[in-house]
């Protein structure tokens, strides 16, 4: 637990120091790379944030409603059973479908709980570890005409499931 | 199953929204939980543009220097392993590894055209051209059991939100992503076996 805590903290220094160095070693301009980089990420955010306002709109509408609640009412006998989160149910699934609607879904559960809550923390790991499955599937198989994908689809939940299972073990093993 | 879906998962979340609001009588609330969001859409936004600005600018250092080429020589070894179907030396593992290297810096604008490229090539080398061969097979499975090291965007979205430690997921991040990726391989070494 030390030791991952430990990760946590140096990661971000090591990669940017990792970086920077390697960038001088090869003898570029490393702050010009910096600057050109930089600006890419601002305009990406920058086109993103009309979908982000779509995204956290309807969102924002579901949480109002109270549909949210409802539907974790619903599920939480089985997620209880299951020793899963019912609050982080909703998101689990919408994570495998899409990347943005469940990303406008993450944020919600910070904006509700807080990202230092179990579940905040819970579902800030399920997130790094998984994927949008059925987007890239399709994106990767239809660039070759490929119709028949086999055991492609299967492998991928298993090992998205093996994520969500051990971000669950692992959240409750730090931070109970 | 395209990016079109998101056309109908948009419209079903509001709709389904606004019904359950006339059901539970919460209209009202749910007028104010629009706007407010827009609104905390673009204060998001905002934080997002200075982290998110500043990390792919030292990405950027690490893509002009060579970094994933320079990652993607290391990794072969290793890769070569997976894919044992496909020569060493074919375009298609020079792809697959900038693939993998991009995914795992999470440089997403990087990762997909070389994993485009990838695919092509191992179609190349594929007998039945509609059927995926068991090195797409393992390709996918290993990409989509998500690799990226670092999840930046959610540690940005975190600090929006008021964490104390935004940066507190990366060790678990990284424990559980070489969890999920052991996972996924070791499914399509043995789906390889049995099919």
């Amino acid at each position: 637990m030390k030791l991952i805590t430990l990760i946590s903290d140096l990661m971000m220094p090591l990669v940017i120091v990792y970086i920077l160095a390697f960038g001088y070693s090869r003898r570029i301009d490393v702050y010009e790379a910096f600057i050109e980089g930089a600006k890419e990420g601002f305009t990406t955010v920058f086109d993103i944030m009309p979908t982000l306002i779509g995204l956290m709109m309807s969102v924002g509408i579901l949480r109002a409603s109270g549909a949210l609640e409802m539907m974790i009412r619903l599920v939480e006998p089985l997620a209880d059973r299951l020793g899963f989160p019912a609050e982080a149910l909703p998101l689990t699934l919408m994570r495998l479908v899409s990347s943005s609607a469940s990303t406008g879904i993450l944020l919600d559960i910070f904006d509700t709980y807080g990202p230092d809550s179990f579940i905040g923390r819970f579902v800030s790991v399920m997130m790094s570890c998984t994927e949008t499955v059925l987007y890239t599937m399709s994106v990767y198989f239809m660039s070759v005409r490929i119709t028949k994908t086999r055991y492609t689809l299967a492998g991928a939940l298993v090992a998205n499931a093996a994520g969500i299972i051990s971000a669950l073990v692992i959240s409750r093993y730090i931070w109970g | 199953m395209c990016e079109n879906m998101l056309n109908y998962i948009w419209g079903a979340i509001i709709f389904i929204g606004i019904a359950a609001a006339a059901f539970n009588g919460r209209l009202a609330e749910v007028t104010n939980g629009a706007i407010s969001s827009a609104k905390e859409a673009v204060e998001l936004g905002i934080t997002m543009l200075g982290i998110m600005s500043m990390w792919t600018g030292i990405m950027k250092v690490g893509e002009k220097a060579g970094l994933i080429r320079s990652l993607s020589k290391k990794l072969m070894p290793f890769l070569s392993r997976l894919f044992p179907d496909v020569p060493r030396e074919h375009k298609a593992m020079e792809h697959i590894s900038a693939n993998v290297i991009a995914n795992i810096l999470g440089l997403g604008w990087a990762a997909t055209p070389a994993g485009i490229a990838a695919m092509k090539e191992l179609q190349t080398l594929n007998a039945h051209k509609e059927r995926a061969s068991r090195a797409m097979c393992m390709f996918l499975i290993f990409n989509m059991s998500s690799l990226q090291l670092i999840s930046i965007n959610i540690i940005a979205y975190r600090s929006q939100y008021g964490s104390a430690a935004p940066s507190e997921i990366i060790g678990p991040g990284i424990v559980t992503t070489l969890v999920s990726t052991l996972a996924g391989v070791l499914f399509a070494k043995m789906a390889e076996v049995v099919k």
